[in-house]
């Protein structure tokens, strides 16, 4: 293979890591909308959250002198799941249920003063600046001819694409086999009739914001792993990101935010492997005012349909 | 059975509902005729807690339910069959049928859509099939399966014959009958008023938010007014 074509599969490996990501935050926004019809704006706090969970308990652990990997990163996978599941259900809790019913711009205002509220939270007892953790994970397969250039898949990348495969298949499952999973998906189409069946529909959206913190929190620990470095505002790009990716693939539609973050992912690598990497922004969100333009319901969503 | 004194309703401003009192007995199908925008749909829905009434109260079962949220109504043994059948079109029939026995264990949920498939064959051959590609008579058994699955002691009908076939519509009075002789008590809110008052033990006329005639179904059958306004002179 050529040289170019190597280094266009080096960036579709990265981007395909990356979009994962997203595709894992992506489905928060989506479930809630599909369910309450309102964009949790502070969604990406979650994740940013979970990324400094990951970083606490990690510090933690290997300060205790723990230093198995599987086990560390198994406790981590558990105690970020648990405390982000616990502040996305706050989040409904504070700034959305005793808002419900009122006109939508409230919650979204109400949303994102939660969101600068958890910035400031972490950011005050935390720090601001940027906190790094050294690579945990190292090491990876190379291949291709290096005199011409070398393809790498790190095994920080395969663990992120394994962990976001078997989130989203755990995810599936949940969704369409099991009864509450089933009550969700009745809620997304009609929370009235789903009240009219005895089902108390405000669980059924607790359950909502909690599962998709605990994906937000997954991708919190993989793409906290990944860079190494955090600060307090990082979940508001990846928000961003995330919620692009969602209205790209038609929100409210699971398996969209799926394949939405994957193109986003994607895209994005391929903007920076021929521009200056500044431009990938640019890029996606120029991506999000075309899809808004020409396809508001995104590529896997339904029309919006007007009842009469 | 259900007992409703004094009940007004508003949206906003608008007052739908004007002190309405009626009442359904045990085992019995009680219909509710009236034109479009009488109320007929509000009411119904004002009984499941959604919207709440401003006053005056709904009694079940002699026990007071005006006040409480629409699940916890649904959980006394009161089901619904909505306007516009309301299933869930993304959902298979087996699926929806499971979402009006929630609340219920798996096993009992078990023995009653075997009864439930039993009454609609239909609903058995389309089993695993989308609830949105099946045809508006499917959908209303659908409905009016789903309704059952939480073996309700009574069901409330909002227009169980809207948009559906002649035959068809007399398919679905035949089984409001049959779930009648299986000792559900029957709330049936139609337009086709002619058909509801057949199998009617008793009816109400309702008008601008008002219940305007009281009487048995054969009595307001023959009732001039009722004849000039509902039922085409």
């Amino acid at each position: 293979m050529s040289e170019f074509s190597l280094y266009l599969l080096q960036q579709l490996i990265n981007g395909l890591t990356i979009g994962s990501t997203y595709a894992l935050i992506a489905i928060g926004y989506t479930m809630v909308y599909g369910i309450i019809g309102m964009i949790n704006f502070a969604h990406g706090e979650i994740y940013m959250i979970g990324s400094y969970v990951t970083f606490i308990v990690i510090a933690g652990l290997l300060g205790m002198g723990l230093v198995s990997l599987p086990i560390v990163l198994l406790i981590v996978l558990i105690v970020a799941v648990i405390v982000s599941s616990t502040y996305g259900w706050t989040v409904e809790r504070v700034a959305y249920r005793p808002l419900r019913g009122s006109n939508r711009l409230i919650p979204l205002i109400s949303a994102i003063g939660m969101s600068i509220f958890l910035q400031n939270y972490v950011g005050l007892s935390q720090g601001y600046r940027d906190a790094a953790l050294p690579p945990q994970v190292v090491g990876g397969w190379t291949f291709g001819d290096p005199a011409v250039f070398e393809v790498t898949i790190s095994y920080m990348q395969s663990i992120i694409w394994i962990a976001t495969l078997l989130t989203m298949t755990a995810l599936t499952l949940f969704i369409s086999r099991s009864r509450m999973g089933r009550a969700c998906r009745a809620c997304s189409e009609d929370l009235g009739m789903t009240n009219l069946l005895g089902i108390d529909t405000n669980k059924i959206i607790a359950l909502t914001f909690i599962v998709g913190a605990a994906l937000a929190a997954v991708a919190g620990i993989l793409l906290s792993l990944y860079y190494g470095v955090i600060n307090p505002f990082v979940g508001f790009i990846a928000g961003l990101k995330a919620f692009t990716a969602a209205v790209l693939g038609g929100i409210g539609s699971i398996p969209g935010a799926m394949l939405g973050g994957l193109i986003l992912g994607v895209t994005e690598a391929m903007t920076a492997a021929f521009f200056p990497a500044e431009y990938k922004d640019v890029v996606s969100f120029g991506l999000l005012v075309l899809i808004l333009l020409f396809r508001p319901s995104g590529l896997l969503g339904k029309p919006e349909v007007e009842k009469v | 059975m259900l007992r409703i004194e004094n009940v007004n309703t508003h949206y906003g401003q608008i007052q739908a509902l004007h002190d309405i009192s009626l009442e359904v007995k045990q085992g019995e199908i009680v219909t509710l005729i009236g034109a479009n925008g009488a109320g007929k749909t509000t009411l119904m829905m004002t009984i499941c807690g959604d919207p709440q009434a401003t006053s005056g109260t709904i009694e079940f079962d002699g026990e007071v339910i005006s006040g409480l949220d629409t699940p916890s109504v649904m959980r006394k043994g009161l089901a619904i069959v909505p306007e516009g059948r309301r299933v869930f079109s993304g959902m298979t029939v087996e699926e929806n049928l499971f979402m009006g026995s929630y609340f219920r264990s798996k096993a009992e949920a078990q023995e009653t859509v075997k009864h439930v498939l039993e009454l609609f064959p239909r609903l058995e051959e389309r089993f695993d099939q989308r609830a949105g590609t099946m045809s508006g008579g499917e959908q209303q058994m659908l409905a009016i399966g789903r309704a059952m699955m939480s073996k309700p002691r009574m069901i409330l009908l909002d227009e169980p014959s809207l948009g559906l076939a002649p035959i068809i519509i007399q398919q679905i009075f035949d089984i409001i009958e049959k779930l009648r002789d299986e000792g559900v008590t029957i709330f049936l809110v139609e337009q086709n008023a002619n058909q509801a008052l057949r199998i009617a033990d008793r009816g109400y006329v309702l008008e601008n938010g008002r219940v305007v005639l009281e009487d048995t179904g054969d009595a307001l059958l023959v009732n001039d007014d009722v004849r000039k306004a509902y039922l085409g002179g």
